[in-house]
């Protein structure tokens, strides 16, 4: 009977230590999947070279990440979310509702995201307009909306090869795919008088376009098997796989680090990440986390991030930035627009 | 109706040759099965292996005044890319601590780069011409190695391949189960002992009963959003550690406990139960000293099991934020910390090709780990089992 009191004793006391909330010296980082690789470079080397400990960083994607950052101040809200996007003017809204109200935004570069397939087939360029057609739900034909009719993509064009329309690509939970979905199709879609110059983002479903999940390496071993299809993923898969895959040009421009950082190639977008100055007494490692990574030897032209697929932005954009997180300036609804 | 024998050994016939097929249905099924293991396995072990073995390389470290500034220049100009990053970084802090360091050479085995690692194993590897060459040259001359590789042991997670360990996912795993094992035992015994041996059988037990075997079937990934409300946010405890994954596995494991414990105790036959209250044993006596003891190893052999699941489960912990990024090993309850297939996980979505035999030498080590538990669950079963 002892032993039975004594383990429900040590059980008690274990939920009774949980109950109190500890101080902590540790940096709480969450957000996009996309910035996560960076991040945790970032945060691996700061553990490694500060005396402060490794910040904890978990991938819950860009809106997630806000959420939970905007939840509230204290120990128990993250100091710091990575974002693929920017904040919307309603979540920095929600964010000061809930007496979060001195945040400070950090844009540390670009990422671009990759049309591509094996290497084995003869590359494909396409423009927007293309995609669009080959993986809206539903097409402007004459002038009507209906549903998707092309199966091969010479049916979208007469220039394209007569391959069978598949494309591997991320949910709709995915970061990449609002992106894709911003940038591709609400893009093209504005370019059609059907659609009545609104986004139109809704991607077919008769099994043209396939939901790959989250993983991006799983889209990149499909390509291997499948050579027909094409895939959705972001640009450092791309440079990594570059042995295996070739990347699409779009509208003629090739998905290079330069093209991307530029802005040529059409679908690239901003990282950033979103420090909350109101911890920055509690929780002292933030600032120096933040003044690393936003450091020329993280994301400068010859960065360590941009050996793991980070695009740098120009010189005079990384200052600005810089002096941005070294002011600690606060974010307001006006630099949001809209 | 009169059958003639021809008729009879017909049918006969008919009947063995349809047990014959069932027999041949049934042993293909299991070959199947037996065959995809097999593939699995072997797929595993293939990938994985090579993370067991690392590139060293042997090259000589110059303290010199400018390397405590800018740790590269502490290697000759064409190994500087070969050399991992994670030991470079440490020369300045070294030389801090040993100031005796300061001007001297040394010639030192150091970690190689994760894509000179991948270039002795054949994989392919971002090297230019120029690197591969030096490798190769090293190689010849015995200055460049695979070893094992123990740093897959001892260190945390990294960006780095060559550096990224197990150990911090193996030391969260470990405090997250004493918490679910803490508190779904006592729970889980306690409950099916007052089920089985002093609830009477009415309607509001039989509701109980039936609740419990639903519990079993929920999806895990429930468990977690409970986890999230329950102990998160209402009894405010800290995200990410080992104490909200322990409490929120426990939750998971209960029923598979309580189910366990009862049979194990209705499997104690009633004799016992009379001749103990026969000699005026009350009931707790009954239940402390006799039907207890006797019913241990099976009450051991569910938990163990229970447990198993418990560690291999992912889908709650991802909610309650113990799949993260964690370098440093773990050595708190309170403190961050993932397990060991949220760090498979993570290694799964990796980029850096190198982590993929990462991810499946992770994998290797949780199938290790689940074999020995479930085998020492039958091992205790075998042992102390008794037969009525």
């Amino acid at each position: 009977m002892n032993r039975i009191l004594k383990t429900t004793a040590i059980a008690a006391a274990v939920i009774g230590v949980a109950g109190v909330a500890q101080a902590r010296d540790q940096v709480r980082i969450v957000g996009s999947s996309t910035v996560y690789p960076f991040a945790s470079y970032v945060a691996e080397e700061f553990g490694a070279t500060t005396e402060f400990s490794t910040p904890v960083i978990e991938s819950t994607g860009s809106g997630g990440g806000i959420k939970l950052f905007c939840a509230g101040v204290g120990e128990g809200t993250p100091d710091i979310t990575n974002a693929s996007r920017r904040m919307k003017p309603s979540e920095l809204e929600t964010c000061e509702a809930n007496g979060v109200t001195d945040i400070t935004e950090a844009f540390i570069g670009y990422d671009g995201i990759a049309f591509a397939q094996s290497a084995d087939n003869e590359p494909m360029d396409v423009t927007r307009e293309q995609l669009f057609l080959a993986l809206a739900a539903k097409v402007p034909v004459d002038g009507e909306l209906v549903d998707n009719p092309y199966q091969n993509w010479s049916d979208v064009d007469a220039s394209l090869p007569d391959r069978k329309i598949a494309v591997y690509g991320p949910p709709t939970t995915s970061g990449t795919r609002d992106a894709f979905g911003e940038l591709v199709m609400e893009a093209a879609s504005e370019e059609f008088d059907a659609y009545g110059g609104e986004g139109y983002t809704d991607v077919r479903a008769d099994g043209a376009f396939i939901d790959a999940g989250e993983n991006d390496n799983l889209i990149v071993q499909r390509l291997a098997e499948n050579k027909d299809a094409f895939g959705i993923f972001g640009y450092s898969f791309l440079e990594e796989n570059a042995d295996s895959l070739i990347g699409s040009n779009v509208d003629g421009v090739a998905p290079t680090p330069e093209a991307i950082g530029s802005g040529e190639y059409p679908v690239s977008r901003s990282l950033f990440f979103y420090v909350k100055n109101q911890h920055a007494e509690d929780v002292p490692a933030m600032n120096e986390y933040a003044t690393l990574f936003m450091s020329e030897q993280m994301i400068g032209d010859i960065g360590y991030l941009k050996g793991i697929g980070l695009i740098p932005a120009p010189e005079d954009v990384r200052a600005e930035a810089r002096a941005a997180v070294e002011g600690h300036e606060k974010l307001a609804a006006a630099d949001l627009g809209e | 109706m009169r059958q003639s024998f021809d008729d009879i050994s017909a049918q006969l016939r008919a009947r063995h040759r349809k047990s014959a097929r069932l027999k041949w249905t049934s042993m293909g099924a299991l070959g199947l099965a037996v065959l995809f293991l097999v593939l699995f396995f072997a797929d595993m072990t293939i990938k994985g292996l090579p993370a067991f073995q690392q590139a060293q390389i042997q090259v000589e470290v110059d303290y010199s005044e400018q390397a405590s500034q800018l740790p590269l220049a502490a290697v000759n100009e064409d190994m500087r890319r070969l050399v991992s990053r994670g030991y470079l970084r440490l020369i300045p802090g070294r030389m801090q601590n040993n100031p005796e360091l300061l001007g001297t050479t040394t010639t030192e085995w150091v970690l190689a780069d994760g894509q000179v690692d991948q270039y002795l194993k054949g994989h392919h590897s971002r090297l230019s011409d120029s690197e591969k060459a030096v490798v190769d040259r090293l190689q010849e001359e015995g200055r460049a190695e695979l070893r094992f590789n123990t740093t897959f042991f001892t260190s945390g997670d990294s960006k780095m391949p060559e550096l990224a360990g197990i150990a911090s996912a193996a030391m969260g795993t470990v405090f997250t189960l004493i918490v679910t094992l803490a508190v779904a035992f006592p729970i889980g015994v306690m409950t099916a002992v007052y089920l089985e041996e002093f609830a009477p059988d009415n309607r509001f037990t039989q509701i109980i009963e039936i609740n419990i075997n639903n519990l079993a079937a929920i999806p895990s990934i429930l468990f977690g959003l409970l986890g999230l409300a329950i102990f998160i946010n209402f009894f405010g405890v800290p995200r990410s550690s080992p104490v909200v994954g322990g409490l929120t596995l426990a939750l998971m494991t209960l029923p598979v406990i309580i189910i366990a414990t009862r049979t194990a105790l209705r499997s104690v036959p009633d004799s016992i139960r009379h001749a103990a209250f026969g000699v005026g044993c009350s009931r707790w006596q009954v239940v402390r000293d006799h039907v207890l003891p006797l019913a241990l190893p099976g009450i051991m052999t569910g938990s163990i099991i229970g447990l198993a699941q418990a560690m291999g489960e992912t889908a709650p912990l991802i909610i309650v934020g113990m799949v993260a990024f964690i370098p440093d090993v773990t050595n708190s309850f309170t403190e961050a910390a993932t397990v060991l297939p949220a760090q498979i996980f993570t290694w799964a979505g990796e980029p850096d090709r190198a982590f993929i035999e990462k991810t499946s030498g992770g994998i290797l080590v949780l199938l290790a780990i689940l074999v020995t538990l479930n085998a020492s669950a039958v091992v205790l079963r075998k042992k102390f089992e008794r037969r009525w």
